[in-house]
């Protein structure tokens, strides 16, 4: 995009210059050896049009490359700011809390990442999320659904707490059904036990 | 609103259309002294049941009296009260075995030790199938029980199993197992990582044959529970995409939506005595227990403590009911009085105790307990307290479930690898796989004595 306005205002500028060019050749002409001061007056008004319609198109050529710099800076404000949001937003979904076995009480780190989940929500009040409990394979099936219900919970309560509006936020349980992970040690476990977050829909 | 495979469960009618005729009257009925009931798998009866005998002409009568007597060995095997004894240890030629009291040769019996003679005869007339057994005390030379059953030709599992329902009948004073089936969850892959689906209520017989799968494969499906005279199945799936309780008629393979309220509704249990069920819900922000009537409405809340209450199970009388709570911070099993609402902690061994189920019979309840990371399952005696453990050094043992008896005990264990579902005596001892299907079966639920 940039490149092709570019050479549209090299086109235009070479364009107003051999126009330019044409009418200064044109004053040079070799004038009538006798003229009359009726012709010297028309002549002088006819330079002075010139001169009045070529700073007038340098002016419209100036203008014309400010509003091309303005939008150029426009857009790159606004493709950094959605990038920035979608970041944001990236960011909001990846990142995952987690808990310690058989627990649903917040780490710090945890809580960590639920001050810059509750800011994201907070700047996006229109946003609804669900906020998903799960549990590693350990323990009991039904215990590790009630589980994984009481950590949805809690990163909700958090979440309220930090000024996010009830309303956005929606609670869902999978016990230890959908592991993120693969395999049987502390290292899956523990990235097993967490909450994550989805949007409605 | 769910489309289920539908089936029938025609064995139920076959056996009210197959009748019997008592073929003696002077039974003492109250003699129960043949198995110990305080060690009743410990000094296992020897029986012999030897090939039944023809007694009509023809191929197929053979064939069916040969298959009935295995059907019955194994039967009666499966309870763990009976050792049987090896059919090459006979003194008795299969031709000249007489199968009535005045001309059984008891002594040739008594000599290979046999505790318990079963005799049978099987005659094949028009279609019809009849058969009769007899239990004979070869030591006292006196029959103990005898039934004439007659009835089609496909009956003949439920003719074998009814004389073995009675056999338990007359040695116990209790109605057997065998009429009962077990529920359980099945999986068509391995548990991995999301996308495991394919997982279904399956249900099978107490002895794990004729299975049948009963709800729509989906991919979360947890604590199939029976209740109301045995006929509908109570679960939580993710069916839309949520964890709701669903129903299943198992009569007209129906599924409707129980309860669904916001949060999770989960381990549904029918209330003995009552239309309605227990169950967990979370919708004020906590996961407790509810009472809710046959139509899925909150009739009460049960628990209040902060924290998870999760799995009730109810005492035989519904007087009492025992849960799984982590109040004190680890999950425990704790009992409250329905009447009082009075709550006491049951268990205080192991720093995982969940999943348990009050004994059909007596004040016991199985449980899962977890030591050192590994899943066992215990019995505690809800008066004294006493703990014993039925199961160790094998993978993780979970889920137990009692028969309706109250005599063996079904569960899931990881012992060879994938979860698969494993059956026991109440004390314990012949632990045995049920069924081999391929996937994995975990979260048996046996069925109720009489339908709760």
């Amino acid at each position: 995009m940039i490149k092709k306005f570019n050479i549209k205002f090299i086109l235009a500028c070479i364009l107003v210059l051999s126009f330019a060019f044409v009418v200064s050749c044109a004053k040079k002409t070799p004038e009538p050896q006798a003229t009359s001061a009726e012709q010297q007056t028309e002549m002088a008004e006819k330079e002075k049009a010139a001169e009045a319609e070529k700073k007038q198109r340098q002016l419209e050529e100036q203008e014309e490359e400010i509003s091309e710099q303005e939008l150029e800076a426009r857009k790159k404000a606004e493709a950094k700011a959605k990038k920035e949001a979608a970041e944001a937003k990236d960011q909001f979904l990846s990142e995952k809390v987690y808990f310690e076995f058989d627990d649903s009480s917040l780490t710090a780190e945890a809580r960590d990442v639920l001050r810059r989940k509750a800011e994201w929500l907070r700047n996006n009040p229109e946003a609804c999320v669900i906020i998903e409990g799960h549990c590693d394979e350990r323990g009991t099936d039904e215990y590790n659904l009630a589980l994984g219900s009481r950590r949805a919970e809690s990163v909700k309560e958090f979440l309220v707490k930090a000024g996010v509006n009830a309303s956005q936020l929606t609670t869902i349980s999978y016990g230890e059904e959908k592991p993120a992970v693969k395999g049987h040690n502390e290292e899956a476990w523990a990235k097993n036990r967490r909450a994550e977050f989805r949007f409605c829909n | 609103m769910l489309k289920r495979p539908r089936f029938t469960f025609k064995i139920m009618i076959c056996i009210l259309a197959v009748f019997f005729v008592p073929l003696s009257s002077g039974i003492c009925s109250e003699e129960y002294d043949y198995i110990n009931i305080a060690e009743p798998f410990t000094h296992k009866i020897p029986v012999a049941i030897p090939v039944f005998k023809a007694l009509s002409e023809g191929s197929t009568q053979e064939r069916v009296a040969q298959k009935s007597a295995d059907m019955m060995q194994e039967a009666l095997a499966y309870t763990g009260y009976f050792k049987m004894i090896d059919r090459g240890a006979f003194l008795v030629e299969p031709a000249e075995q007489e199968i009535v009291t005045d001309k059984i040769d008891f002594g040739s019996w008594t000599d290979i030790g046999a505790e318990l003679l079963i005799t049978g005869g099987v005659r094949m007339e028009a279609g019809v199938l009849q058969m009769e057994f007899r239990l004979f005390d070869p030591f006292r030379q006196e029959m103990l029980l005898g039934k004439r059953y007659t009835g089609k030709p496909e009956n003949q599992r439920s003719m074998v199993l009814r004389f073995c329902g009675e056999v338990i009948k007359r040695l116990t004073g209790k109605a057997g197992l065998f009429k009962s089936r077990i529920a359980f969850v099945g999986s068509a892959g391995d548990s991995g990582t999301s996308g495991n689906g394919g997982k279904a209520v399956y249900v099978c017989d107490f002895d794990g044959k004729n299975i049948k799968q009963v709800t729509e494969s989906q991919d979360i499906v947890v604590s199939p529970a029976w209740g109301r005279e045995n006929r509908f199945l109570a679960y939580t799936a993710y069916s839309d995409s949520h964890p709701n309780i669903y129903i299943t008629d198992l009569d007209s393979g129906e599924t409707s939506r129980f309860a669904a309220y916001k949060g999770i509704n989960i381990t549904p249990q029918w209330v003995p005595g009552s239309s309605g069920l227990a169950a967990t819900l979370s919708f004020e922000g906590d996961e407790d227990i509810y009472l809710l009537t046959d139509t899925g409405k909150i009739d009460k809340r049960l628990t209040k403590s902060w924290g998870v209450d999760v799995s009730p199970t109810f005492s035989p009388d519904g007087e009492k009911m025992a849960f799984v709570s982590n109040r004190s911070g680890s999950p425990q099993l704790y009992v409250m009085d329905m009447k009082s609402g009075s709550i006491r902690r049951l268990t205080y061994e192991g720093e995982y105790n969940t999943q348990p189920e009050w004994s059909p019979v007596e004040d016991k309840i199985v449980y899962s307990g977890m030591k050192k990371g590994r899943t066992d399952i215990y019995v505690i005696d809800v008066g004294t307290g006493e703990i014993s453990r039925l199961t160790r050094d094998g993978g993780n043992n979970e889920a137990p479930s009692w028969s309706p008896d109250g005599s063996m005990i079904v569960f899931s264990s990881t012992r060879n690898g994938p979860s698969r579902l494993f059956v026991m005596t109440a004390s314990g001892t012949d632990q045995r796989m049920l069924l081999e299907m391929p996937g994995q079966q975990k979260l048996p639920d046996w069925s109720s004595p009489a339908g709760k």
